[in-house]
């Protein structure tokens, strides 16, 4: 057990050695590893963060109520209070037209244009915020024309229909990474198999002899198996530099994006775990495309 | 050590290569194969190590029935038998220690054993010396010695070699030929394809001779 362990071992720097004795070509495979990998993940990882931030909004889903003019202070409270009370509604909060030209006039950057005009031209607001995460359109309606019906009420709406729209592509772009990165992993499975396929043709008389001389088919395999993991792992651990290099040069922008929608989302750099995930995903992509060189091939090389 | 029963070999584009093949070599036995060139010599070779089989008949190597052996079995049966080629087949990337060592390495030997028995065969056959060097850097003969060196490396009871002497002058074919009679003196039994009759005439051992895929001399058993 411990003697092939060993062997292993060996076979294992054997194989790390005759990359590095290959280096540019290594090289160039394990670029095209990387390249490969990053891009699925880089496209998952902008839709994971787009699904967030229209989950941020999501949950935030309310109705803004627009009163009229002549609505006063009391009364906008009185209404509050009522419709609080209301099932299905899970909070209601006032904002006076005098708070809601200050908030405008705190985040628009409008101020100066602000101070020239004479009153104020905002209405007056009622957030109102649905109870649960989900609220089905049908609902969403009915509740739209009920406060559009009341007195007090100018107009009413949600700006619930875009998220929506946002998830629907955010679904058809998860099925596109999805194909996409199919595709991508079939071709570093080829890129390996093809390496490993020359790898196999240079080193025929080796095969060959040791053939003769009693080696058993695995004993063969073993390295150019080794080989076509090392370079998938190699390949993995490059597209995550890659795929952390893009994060970080746009953590700033993104910042400041999440600042102007008030949203509380950051672009959360990938846990150690998903870290793990590149070099292993490429690993075993690495190691079938050898085993598909090697079970193609070897077979070929008998000596006679 | 090896028996041949009714053997024939029967290539797919229908050259009859061995026709009704008999013989044995004891174990510890030494015999030259000899015949004119095509005339099955190598064929035979190739059965004994399971690179061909028999088309008809039986082929057995220290007891084992190796005519339809199975292909995984195939590597330990070679482990048995050492070979050594007319051109060589050293590793020419490798130093002629590891060349040595490759077929102790296949068969998982530890490292300290490995390296006693690649000196003990470099020992044998006069090339202590050149374990270090690269098998391009010696002349024919030396590379036909790493060859013999690698062969009994994994102290086989059994040596086959195909036309050893081939490309080497007359002094050197008679070393090369008094190393295998001094490995056989510790028992290994050996078989030489060759045609160099001169030397065999010499050298005075059995002699199995082929004629056209037929042996017609030295078939019967000692």
């Amino acid at each position: 057990m411990r003697g092939l362990l060993l062997r292993h071992l060996q076979v294992f720097f054997y194989s790390l050695g005759q990359l590095w004795r290959t280096r540019w070509g290594t090289l160039m495979s394990v670029a095209v590893i990387a390249v490969s990998l990053t891009l699925p993940t880089g496209l998952y990882l902008v839709l994971q963060l787009t699904d967030q931030l229209s989950g941020d909004w999501r949950g935030g889903t309310e109705i803004s109520l627009f009163l009229q003019p002549q609505v006063d202070d009391a009364a906008a409270r009185k209404l509050a209070d009522r419709l609080t009370s209301q099932p299905g509604i899970a909070s209601v909060d006032y904002v006076s037209a005098a708070a809601a030209l200050e908030e405008f006039r705190e985040k628009s950057g409008f101020g100066i244009a602000l101070e020239l005009l004479d009153e104020n031209p905002l209405p007056s607001l009622l957030r109102v915020r649905p109870a649960g995460e989900q609220i089905e359109p049908g609902k969403m309606k009915a509740w739209l024309a009920e406060f559009e019906a009341l007195p007090a009420v100018e107009a009413a709406e949600y700006d619930y229909a875009w998220v929506q729209r946002l998830q629907g592509l955010v679904r058809i772009g998860r099925q596109m990474v999805l194909m996409v990165s199919l595709l991508l992993g079939a071709g570093v499975v080829l890129v390996v198999g093809n390496t490993i396929r020359l790898a196999i043709f240079n080193r025929r008389d080796e095969i060959e002899i040791s053939k003769l001389i009693g080696a058993t088919d695995a004993f063969i395999r073993r390295p150019f198996l080794y080989s076509g993991l090392q370079q998938g792992a190699l390949g993995g651990l490059l597209a995550l530099l890659l795929v952390y290099a893009a994060l970080a040069s746009l953590a700033p922008a993104a910042d400041r994006l999440a600042g102007y929608y008030q949203s509380g989302f950051t672009l959360q750099i990938v846990g150690w775990v998903e870290l793990l995930l590149l070099p292993v995903l490429g690993g075993l992509l690495g190691y079938s495309g050898a085993w598909l060189a090697v079970g193609r091939h070897l077979r070929d090389i008998e000596p006679g | 050590m090896i028996r041949f029963s009714e053997v024939f070999k029967r290539y797919p584009d229908g050259g009859d290569a061995l026709k009704n093949i008999g013989f044995r070599l004891a174990p510890g036995e030494m015999a030259f194969l000899t015949g004119h060139s095509g005339a099955g010599k190598s064929t035979l070779l190739k059965l004994i190590t399971a690179i061909e089989r028999p088309t008809r008949g039986q082929v057995w190597i220290g007891g084992e029935n190796i005519s339809r052996i199975k292909p995984r079995k195939v590597p330990y049966l070679r482990r048995r038998v050492g070979v050594i080629f007319q051109d060589h087949k050293l590793l020419y990337d490798r130093t002629v220690f590891d060349n040595i060592a490759l077929p102790l390495v296949v068969a998982g030997l530890k490292h300290a054993e490995i390296r006693r028995r690649v000196r003990a065969a470099l020992d044998k056959v006069g090339l202590l010396r050149k374990e270090r060097a690269y098998p391009i850097t010696l002349s024919g003969g030396e590379q036909q010695r790493v060859g013999i060196a690698r062969a009994v490396a994994g102290k086989p009871p059994l040596l086959l070699a195909d036309e050893p002497t081939g490309n080497l002058d007359p002094a050197l074919s008679l070393e090369i030929m008094n190393l295998f009679a001094e490995f056989n003196r510790v028992g290994v039994a050996v078989l030489i394809a060759s045609h160099d009759l001169e030397l065999i005439r010499q050298l005075g051992y059995r002699q199995l001779v082929l004629d056209h895929g037929e042996l017609v001399a030295g078939g019967e058993a000692p």
